[in-house]
């Protein structure tokens, strides 16, 4: 057993705190959400130069040929600084599903997605399917070449910034059925797509795109037709453990203001933080914490198992994570009383992304849920 | 001990229902399920009761009060919950208004009593400090009498809607050489004198809320001193508690709670609807019999008021309670919504559809935003202070 580091993931680590620390303090973040964009595309050109979008992608196609590890070290640093340029979506997810696609796509994209040149965001949540990633209203049919594909994806974080869209369809079978799903890469540009673009409440964007009548070549179907489910759900067990990694980061960096707050603010005379509620407070927090990221440890080193395995240690993860982030999130706005109240301080803003953290890829019910069907 | 309405009651009950639907206007209804800060919204509703006369139930009658008995007060509660119209800021009307019949004189009382009803006065609170919270009574906002005036300097903060205000009441301190809690004075202060400067802080969410108030020689004539000098500690006290007991917010929780039912039927989890899932089910029935056993317990504490006993310290049970119930609603809802918790309600202007189904709109940031129900009005870790201390005698 062995929960050490390598030699290269220490660097990893350090390379990307190294440049958070000079170019991502929260008067720049401030910045960068409040622009038009809402993102800053010129730090994702030193993200590509720094290596970070190569590091988990296969040699063969420009990548750095790491894993799960790599992701879990920038995700930590990204969540520590609540950083929101779309690594998750392009690199996590966009990278996940095309290192399993066919030979063509893997080549023309994974390149581009490790040097930075493409941005994906992933279409599967619909208006009224909740978590279930079967529930797809959305249909794509063929027709000669091409699949044609209709109806409205929801809340797809990253899509005003896309230029690629992995899509969820259902080429057959009926509501929720396991058979019958299909992956496409669709590009963005394509004609008879609409999309409406707004910022969500942790200050990231997202779209509601609509599909009417797109058509997508039969080429850019990824994995088998009708027989996409199974790799959905891992790429999304990934990108769990990738949103999981983030919410450590952004737990211990409240972990950590809340500490340092109760020690200087002084009320009655005393720093709060003698008061020994409060130090039991902070001490759950730091459990919480502590917890959160054994558990995400374990899942991150359990992708690579059996489905059974990887799904229950993903929800398992997607769990505990939900209940600390939510604990950690409001102990730390109490802790810092009207001051965490404000647009002013971090602490809130930390406290909003780690509140949507359980909405996305599934809540705590969800994932008891799936958890319990799954013995 | 009895738990039914009498006929009067009943009757009353109908009256009070029959008067919303006829007076709310349809675009405030519903308004307070969101965070509300446009001050036409307050105004319009605070004169609408006002006209009748139903602004201030629980002020005695012969200073504009409507007489109402404590089971009448439940009930209007109840219905305007129930209509969801806009809540009745409490600065005015539940605060300094009973510490002025309480404490202040006869020209006090004709000049501001009426004013406050008619809602032609917009009422601040100016109790807390940047060093003063928790521990209010380390207060250091200065007054210094000269002549018939009082020289008033420091800064106030999280004044709730101060941008509004023509009058804000403050702690302030005359003594700085007595015990903390005596060398405290309670003044009410124009906020068009000279010198007073109003800054927003943006809350989460990016609702402008709050404020900072500064003072920089400010003239206020001593006539808008309530009570004696120095004895203003007393007064912030009384008002405190009566803060608390209006806090708990019972009927809205109630009708919030109706609707968290009304967006779980809408929410289908793999076709079933949320509500009817085991999990979310048993979540909405614990919190419903916490709000039960509130209920009653604010029942009895108003029984007691009626006969004249003054709510005591634990009425901070109230507050506590009342203050989590709240929250935890706000947090069930946000995942009843699922997805659509996402969407910054802010970010969408008035005449623009926003996106997702409208039960979720705003939702997250209500959630957000509630946060501060458990640190205002004395954090819930100060209201369990006191009823250790106050209480339990520990
Ligand atoms: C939205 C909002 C609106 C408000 N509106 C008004 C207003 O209109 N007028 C006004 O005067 N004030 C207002 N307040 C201020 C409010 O009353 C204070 O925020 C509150 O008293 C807490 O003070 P503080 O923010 O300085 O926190 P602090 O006092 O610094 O407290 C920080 C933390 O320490 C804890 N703590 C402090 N002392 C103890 C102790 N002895 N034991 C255990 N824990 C302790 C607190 O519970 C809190 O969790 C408002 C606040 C908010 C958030």
């Amino acid at each position: 057993m062995d929960f050490s580091f390598t030699e290269e993931q220490e660097l990893l680590r350090n390379s990307i705190a190294k440049f958070l620390a000079g170019n991502y303090g929260f008067e720049t973040r401030r910045k960068i959400v409040k622009s038009d964009l809402g993102w800053q595309p010129e730090y994702w050109k030193q993200f590509a130069e720094l290596g970070l979008l190569a590091a988990p992608l296969p040699e063969a196609h420009g990548g750095l040929g790491g894993g799960p590890v790599d992701v879990l070290i920038v995700m930590e640093e990204f969540g520590k600084k609540i950083v929101v340029e779309p690594f998750v979506p392009t690199v996590v997810i966009g990278g996940g599903f095309l290192k399993r696609a066919s030979a063509a796509l893997q080549q023309q994209w994974l390149p581009k997605i490790a040097g930075g040149e493409a941005i994906f965001a992933f279409a599967y949540a619909e208006p009224n399917g909740r978590y279930n990633l079967a529930e797809l209203a959305t249909v794509a049919k063929k027709q000669g070449p091409n699949y044609v594909l209709n109806g409205r994806k929801a809340v797809v974080l990253a899509g005003p910034w896309a230029d690629q869209l992995i899509v969820t369809a259902r080429t057959a079978g009926g509501p929720r059925n396991e058979k019958g799903v299909t992956v496409f890469l669709v590009d963005r540009k394509s004609k008879g797509i609409s999309a409406r673009d707004y910022p969500t409440v942790d200050e990231l964007r997202a779209s509601e795109i609509a599909f009417e009548n797109v058509e997508v070549p039969a080429a850019n179907v990824i994995g088998e037709p009708d027989n996409g489910l199974p790799l959905v759900e891992q790429v999304t067990d990934e990108a769990i453990a990738a949103t999981c990694a983030e919410a450590c980061g952004a737990m211990k960096a409240l972990v950590d203001a809340t500490v340092d707050y109760s020690k200087t603010r002084k009320q009655f005379g005393v720093p709060i933080g003698k008061f020994q509620v409060l130090q039991h407070r902070m001490v759950d927090m730091f459990t919480a914490y502590e917890q959160s990221v054994s558990i995400t440890y374990m899942l991150t080193l359990k992708l690579g198992e059996s489905d059974a395995a990887r799904k229950k240690a993903a929800s398992a993860a997607k769990v505990q994570i939900g209940k600390a982030g939510r604990f950690v999130g409001q102990s730390a706005v109490q802790i810092h009383g009207g001051m965490g109240m404000t647009e002013e301080l971090s602490v809130g803003h930390y406290f909003a992304r780690l509140s949507m953290i359980d909405a996305q890829f599934g809540n705590v019910d969800h994932h008891l849920r799936r958890y319990a069907a799954l013995g | 001990m009895d738990l039914t309405f009498s006929p009067q009651e009943e009757a009353f009950r109908r009256e009070v229902r029959s008067f919303i639907a006829e007076n709310l206007p349809p675009d405030l209804k519903g308004r307070s399920r969101r965070d509300m800060t446009s001050k036409d919204d307050f105004v319009r509703w605070h004169k609408i009761l006002a006209k009748k006369g139903w602004v201030a139930p629980a002020w005695p009658r012969e200073y504009g009060g409507p007489g109402w008995s404590v089971t009448q007060r439940y009930i209007f509660n109840e219905e305007c919950a129930e209509a969801e119209t806009p809540l009745v800021l409490p600065f005015g009307i539940a605060m300094v208004g009973p510490v002025i019949y309480t404490f202040g004189n006869d020209e006090q009382k004709k000049k501001f009593l009426p004013r406050i009803l008619s809602g032609d006065d917009w009422w601040c609170q100016g109790y807390s400090e940047p060093g003063a919270g928790s521990d209010l009574a380390s207060l250091k906002t200065r007054a210094v009498r000269e002549g018939g005036h009082y020289i008033v300097n420091g800064q106030k903060t999280w004044t709730t809607l101060a941008q509004y205000a023509n009058w804000i009441f403050c702690l302030v301190r005359t003594d700085p050489d007595a015990k903390q809690q005596e060398g405290i004075s309670f003044l009410l202060i124009d906020m068009n004198t000279p010198g007073i400067t109003v800054k927003p802080i943006i809350v989460l969410g990016g609702v402008h809320e709050v404020n900072e108030v500064f003072f920089d020689n400010v003239k206020v004539p001593v006539e808008n001193r309530i009570g004696e000098e120095n004895k203003g500690w007393t007064y912030a006290k009384f008002l405190l508690v009566h803060e608390r007991s209006g806090i708990a917010g019972v009927a809205r929780s109630k009708k919030a709670i109706e609707r968290l039912r009304q967006i779980g039927e809408a929410e289908k989890v793999d076709g079933t609807p949320l509500v009817d899932t085991e999990e979310f089910a048993r979540k909405i029935s614990e919190v419903e019999i916490e709000l039960s056993a509130l209920e009653f317990t604010e029942l009895r504490t108003l029984a007691q008021e009626s006969k004249g006993r003054m709510a005591g310290p634990e009425s901070s049970i109230l507050k506590i309670k009342g203050t989590e119930i709240q929250q935890r609603i706000t947090e069930l809802t946000l995942e009843a919504v699922g997805y659509y918790g996402f969407p910054d309600y802010h970010a969408f202007n008035d005449n623009e559809y926003p996106v997702g189904p409208d039960y979720a709109l705003g939702q997250s940031s209500h959630y957000l935003n509630m946060r501060k129900a458990s640190i205002y009005g004395g954090s819930n870790e100060i209201q369990r202070n006191i009823i250790a201390k106050m209480v339990l005698g520990l």
